[in-house]
């Protein structure tokens, strides 16, 4: 239900914003681009409104934060939170041979990891006394009001209406607090009103997982610190990915430079292909156990497949005629090698390297939710176990960071190495 | 004895369905030393067929080549090419694109630096030495192919229609710079190109081919690409024996065309 709500808000937070900005901001510029009379349909025309990403950002950060009662927001930003203080609602009870009779019930609404002492009422007139109760907000409690009343069940109590309103076991009534209902015994069950926001343990406000992250990087979590969980898993991934590629490559250019390579290893290279690393996990925990060297093979499979595609396209891709070039100009087996089939595959190559290094990554988190003492994956996996979801969403945009940060490392890489890629 | 020998070349090509092409048929032809061929013909007459027979990228079923007295099997230096396009090295500069063949042959810099560097300057891109591949026009590319191929100093130079992917004006000033290039060196060349124009104009002699199979349909001796070395080609062009020999072929290649069209309706 409030999870459409949020959906709602933020359709309309990306559709009042492009009239708003488009209203705002007369496009001022006057470069080819906007001079474009056709822009439907040409990919090239299409370039990314900064605006739109800053507002994105910005409008899933308030999201996150007027859901999650966020102290980085002005209140009347919040969604309506849960009920919090002292809730009231007034049951009639019956006897065996008793006048029906009123009596209040006072429920103190407390935050959850805050301190609450039952409220004190007086126990008022009749034979049903008045109840005071203490619940957690986001939370229910049974309320024995039976308890302290003059009769008991052994003498019949059983309660008719709740704020006049008739009430049956397995019924419930609505009040201005929360809701009542009644247990098929005739327990009353309380659920105060739980408003739009979510509970922390659902989703905590930004500002405790930044404060999270500050604590688990000063205090570290489960025996190692923030550093070594995720060097542990960058560690993983580079290693994997390295023998990945020391194998790979050379197999990639046997299978593209050889009859027999290719035909021996087409079979295996195109049945291993498609099979997800997350589905080798099982198999090598049971052959190397959950250590680094189990991580490592996984990662090392993960990176070999798409390293030996890779190569293979890079050498199979050389155009012919650059062949006979070489040789035309007297070079000899091993120079062609050297100096055309080699550097004529680094465009393919690299983005064979970042494709892997992608799976890599995504396999390493994956096989530490299995397994694993340290990493980012294992992290999370702790955590959701305890449900700190503050920490588990810390790991994810910790891995969300490292991820993106290792694409644009290569890319970086394929810029200076291959500047080349893409203009022939 | 120095020159080219072609004699009864064959090339049939076995189809993986059973079926064969006869790509060239007894194709026979001596070329002296220093000589500049073109050969024109339909599109799928053998001309690249024999040029990679002649660069030794493919092994002829029959016959044989013979070049400065012996017999030619596989690629060489002593044979260069030229092609269309892309077989530059776009990982290189233009430099070393040029340099590639000495460099392969390890020389170093001091016994081929100052050759390359001419050979740069004669086509126009000293300027451009550093330049990456990608960053240079169709026309330049080629000139750097014309010098990689001059630096490596092959006795023939082939060329299968190095100038056909570029636009008319630069495709011009690329045929002065050709015949300028083949009086200088003097090398044997052999040049393909689907223009009549042009095989005229470079051509010292002239080959038509026709096809299926594919063979020596005529041979011309012509003057103008003497007479273009000295003088602006469009002057040639306006010579009368140039307007009489173009519409002589064209028709010639006209006739064939329609034959290849009309036989090929038949088997449809
Ligand atoms: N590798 C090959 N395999 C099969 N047929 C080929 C091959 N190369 C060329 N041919 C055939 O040989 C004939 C001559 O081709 P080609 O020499 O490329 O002609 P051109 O260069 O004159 O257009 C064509 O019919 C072509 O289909
Ligand atoms: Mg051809």
């Amino acid at each position: 239900m409030s999870a459409l709500i949020v959906l709602l808000i933020y359709v309309a937070i990306f559709v009042g914003s492009f009239f708003l900005v488009k209203l705002a901001v007369q496009s001022a510029t006057n470069d080819f681009t906007s001079l474009k009379t056709v822009t439907f349909g040409d990919e090239s025309a299409v370039r990314p409104n900064r605006i739109a990403s800053v507002v994105s950002i910005v409008s899933i950060f308030v999201l996150w934060g007027a859901f999650t009662g966020s102290s980085l927001l002005p209140g009347f930003l919040h969604a309506p939170g849960p009920f919090i203080g002292d809730a009231t609602f007034t049951y009639t009870a019956e006897a065996d041979g008793q006048a029906a009779d009123d009596a209040t019930v006072t429920v103190r609404v407390f935050e959850v990891g805050t301190d609450a002492e039952e409220p004190t009422v007086e126990a008022g007139d009749g034979w049903a006394k008045n109840d005071a109760a203490t619940i957690g907000a986001w939370r229910s409690g049974l309320i024995r009001v039976d308890k302290n009343d003059e009769f008991g069940r052994k003498e019949g109590h059983r309660i008719v209406a709740v704020n006049g309103e008739a009430i049956a076991p397995g019924g419930a009534v609505e009040t201005e607090f929360g809701r009542v209902g009644m247990s098929q015994k005739g327990t009353l069950n309380f659920v105060p009103n739980k408003g739009w926001q979510m509970e922390p343990i659902w989703l905590p406000a930004p500002e405790a997982v930044v404060s999270r992250i500050g604590s688990i990087a000063a205090e570290g979590y489960r025996g190692s610190t923030l550093w070594e969980h995720l060097g542990y898993s960058l560690f993983r991934v580079v290693v994997g990915f390295f023998f990945g590629a020391l194998v790979g490559i050379p197999l990639g250019y046997a299978m593209g430079l050889s009859n027999w390579f290719r035909g021996w290893f087409d079979p295996i290279v195109e049945f291993m292909r498609p099979v997800p690393p997350l589905a080798l996990i099982p198999l090598v925990i049971i052959w190397a156990g959950i250590g680094e060297t189990g991580k490592i093979i996984l990662l090392f499979l993960a990176a070999l497949w798409i390293m030996a595609i890779a190569a293979r396209s890079g050498v199979s891709g050389v155009a012919i005629s650059k062949v006979h070039a070489a040789y035309s100009l007297g070079a000899s087996k091993t120079q062609i090698m050297r100096h055309v089939i080699v550097p004529n595959s680094l465009p393919e190559i690299f983005t064979g390297a970042r494709v892997a290094m992608g799976v890599c990554w995504g396999t390493v988190v994956a096989a530490e939710l299995v397994a694993a003492e340290q990493g980012a994956g294992m992290m999370i996996m702790v955590a959701s176990k305890f449900q700190n979801t503050d920490i588990v969403i810390m790991g994810i945009v910790l891995i969300g960071i490292i991820g993106f940060g290792i694409d644009i490392l290569m890319r970086m890489a394929e810029k200076a190495l291959v500047p080349w890629k893409g203009k022939i | 004895m120095s020159g080219l020998s072609i004699e009864n070349l064959s090339m049939r090509f076995d189809l993986p369905n059973g079926s064969s092409v006869q790509a060239l048929q007894d194709v026979s032809l001596q070329l002296a030393e220093g000589e500049l061929l073109s050969v024109l013909g339909p599109s799928g007459c053998g001309k690249t067929t024999l040029l990679n027979i002649v660069a030794g990228f493919l092994a002829p079923t029959d016959g044989q080549l013979v070049l400065n007295g012996h017999r030619v099997s596989g690629p060489d230096a002593e044979r260069g090419m030229v092609f269309q396009k892309g077989a530059l090295f776009e990982w290189m500069s233009v430099r070393d694109n040029v340099s590639f063949g000495p460099r392969m042959a390890g020389k170093r810099e001091a016994e081929w630096g100052e050759e390359v560097d001419h050979l740069l300057e004669i086509v126009g891109l000293q300027d451009f030495k550093e330049k990456a591949i990608y960053e240079l026009s169709g026309g330049m590319q080629q000139r750097v192919a014309l010098a990689r191929c001059l630096a490596n100093h092959p006795d023939v130079i082939l060329m299968d229609e190095p100038l056909g992917a570029l636009d008319a004006l630069t495709r011009e000033k690329m045929q002065s710079l050709v015949l300028k290039l083949w009086k200088e060196t003097g090398k044997t060349i052999i040049l393909i190109t689907h223009s009549v124009e042009e095989a005229l104009l470079l051509g010292e002699r002239l080959l038509v081919m026709a096809p299926r199979p594919g063979r020596i349909h005529k041979e011309y001796r012509l003057p103008f690409a003497d007479l273009g070395v000295g003088q602006d080609l469009r002057e040639v062009k306006k010579h009368p024996e140039f307007a009489e020999r173009r519409e002589e072929i064209l028709g010639m290649i006209w006739d064939m065309e329609e034959e290849i069209m009309g036989r090929s309706e038949e088997s449809a």
